[in-house]
């Protein structure tokens, strides 16, 4: 419901929500701009060839001969393709691990009953507290006194649960009616079944956007890798892109870095172009980055 | 009884995992931080004491690493809402187009940090081959050229801030893009009809309304830009004390491991000084929000 105006009162505030509205779109077209530029940058570096790239003082915006050579030169001169294989190992394996903690222990929470269960609820919401940055130098000293570092397992094992995830799927679990459950009982259907069968089926949504937010947390991660592999067979993609940087095609490989660094980017742009509203919704309920 | 030890055997891969990676840790950090002359490779330390944090504090690298987590905290956290802010009510007024520009912005979400750090690095960056288009873009105005990896430190902030701001803004433009569209529409109508100015619909409704979210972000971003790292180590590499651009995680983690290693107490005390920075910090935020944030 509009308020009624009179002609010209309604025209010249016509007109100057026209002027808004186009200062909007041109503020949020400036911002998009920013955003996008530095992927447009090195997509355009990687295609240019080593020698256009330092023939250039001024850097040109567009490229007329685009090569494919330094693509090419990024993974026959460093091991690119090791550092992806790596990343996927650690990607799936730590996902996989970690749905299986947290599944079965918000199944615990949501369903099963035993003394002290809200106590130990409410402990486990404390150590959402607890920043990585401060069990980082423990863990550290563990896994290396475990002599898994250079390991799979040391990347893996201090990454696989997640307090917040068995809490999203809890309260998950728990919208699911009570009823479904006791009808299964009467059955004779078993938890595990139940579980798997029901449970899992019906939270599904759920259970898929905690899978996507972990893989692009894994895929990410440097710090613990960092920390835990000096090995460069051991190396995830971002540890790979830093070796790269510091010596890798010598300092000056601007071009063939740049193809590096696209193919590192492709896979998680390609998972959020498929999955964006998931990683949205997923990311807003309880992401955090920043 | 035996549905009892289910539960528990359910629960058991999350306790051994949080037990072993996430609660031990706690307690063995504060002991190590109390630990003095603690060193990795004698495994051997000789008292009890707070003498790691006097070292840590009186460490001019840590001081440096303290300095650039102030500044850098100081610089983004109000810019970075401030935009986002901006941002979100731009996309809030329009109707087309807005998937479009709401996908394109969370893109720096997904992506990896340390790569595209290194294409703002290049950016940035003055080589003699070239001086590198932010220069090119200064030169416009007639200022530059400056080295903006390994030239001044006002320079080098710059970048960092900038990089920073460009990583964070995905996350708060989403968070206020839905609490701005979880405001009741009745409320504007209202306004509409009484004819109220813009300005005061946006200060007596609109921020009053998106102010629990508002203030969420200002404490995670002051959280999160205390535990700033990876963003500098993609501008300026591994060695930020080198590079004058070292953060206090960043301090933490060379206390830990690389050439300057092997210090876990060191580490641990700067840590845990951390998190009382951002503990207090966090406090003094839900002291200042209970005067402003409105809660319905």
């Amino acid at each position: 419901m509009k308020p009624e105006k009179t002609p010209s009162g309604k025209r010249r505030e016509g007109a100057g929500k026209t002027i808004l509205t186009a200062a909007v779109y041109f503020f949020l077209t400036v911002w998009a701009l920013f955003v996008l530029f530095p992927f447009y940058w090195m997509l355009l570096t990687s295609l240019k060839s080593y020698s256009a790239y330092n023939g250039e003082y001024i850097p040109t915006f567009f490229t007329l001969s685009p090569t494919p050579g330094n693509y090419l030169e990024a993974f026959s001169a460093v091991p690119l393709a090791g550092y992806f294989l790596n990343t996927l190992i650690f990607t799936l394996a730590t996902t996989a691990l970690m749905l299986f903690v947290i599944v079965f222990a918000a199944y615990a929470f949501a369903r099963l009953s035993f003394p002290g269960k809200d106590l130990l609820f409410s402990f486990f919401l404390s150590l959402m507290m607890i920043p990585t940055e401060l069990v980082i130098i423990t863990n550290f000293q563990t896994i290396t006194a475990w002599g898994m570092r250079n390991t799979f397992w040391g990347l893996i094992l201090p990454s696989v649960t997640s307090v917040f995830y068995i809490y999203l799927l809890k309260e998950n679990f728990e919208q699911v009616p009570d009823e479904l459950y006791k009808a299964a009982k009467v059955d004779g259907t078993s938890d595990l079944k139940y579980l798997f069968k029901v449970m899992i089926p019906i939270c599904r949504p759920t259970i898929v956007t905690v899978t996507i937010l972990k893989i692009i947390e894994c895929w990410n991660s440097y710090v613990w890798p960092r920390l835990i592999t000096d090995d460069k067979a051991y190396f995830l993609v971002s540890n790979g892109i830093q070796e790269i940087r510091e010596n890798g095609f010598g300092r000056e490989n601007i071009p063939a870095m740049m193809a590096a660094v696209v193919v590192i980017s492709v896979p998680l742009i390609l998972l959020f172009l498929v999955f964006r509203k998931k990683i949205m919704e997923g990311v807003s309920r309880g992401g955090t980055k920043g | 009884m035996k549905s009892i030890l289910r539960a528990w055997l359910y629960l058991l891969p999350a306790l051994l995992f949080l037990g072993v990676f996430l609660v031990y840790p706690l307690v063995d950090v504060m002991i190590y931080s109390v630990e003095e002359g603690y060193n990795s490779t004698s495994g051997a330390s000789f008292g009890v004491g707070l003498y790691n944090f006097a070292y840590v504090l009186r460490d001019p690298f840590f001081l440096m690493a303290l300095r650039n987590t102030v500044l850098l905290v100081a610089i983004t956290v109000p810019l970075s809402t401030g935009i986002a802010l901006l941002i979100s009510l731009g996309l809030a007024s329009v109707k087309k187009l807005r998937h479009l520009f709401q996908t394109i912005y969370f893109l720096p979400y997904v992506t990896n940090t340390l790569a595209v750090g290194l294409v703002f690095m290049i950016l940035f960056k003055k080589t003699p081959y070239t001086d590198g288009l932010a220069n090119l873009f200064l030169r416009i105005f007639g200022a530059g050229p400056v080295d903006f990896i390994d030239g001044p430190y006002w320079a080098k902030m710059f970048v960092l801030c900038f990089y920073t701001i460009w990583v964070v803004m995905p996350f708060k433009i989403l968070i206020l893009t839905s609490a701005l569209a979880s405001v009741n529409d009745d409320y504007y109508k209202v306004a509409r009809i009484d004819a109220t100015p813009r300005w005061r619909v946006f200060t007596r409704i609109t921020l009053p309304m998106i102010s629990p979210m508002l203030f969420y972000l200002i404490v995670t971003g002051f959280i999160g830009a205390f535990k700033a790292y990876s963003d500098a180590v993609a501008l300026f590499g591994v060695n930020l004390n080198a590079a004058e651009m070292n953060t206090i995680v960043g301090y933490v983690y060379d206390m830990l491991y690389g050439d300057s290693g092997g210090y876990p107490s060191y580490a641990a005390a700067a840590a845990l000084i951390l998190f009382a920075i951002v503990l207090t910090v966090t406090t003094v935020n839900l002291m200042v929000s209970r005067k402003h944030v409105f809660y319905d």
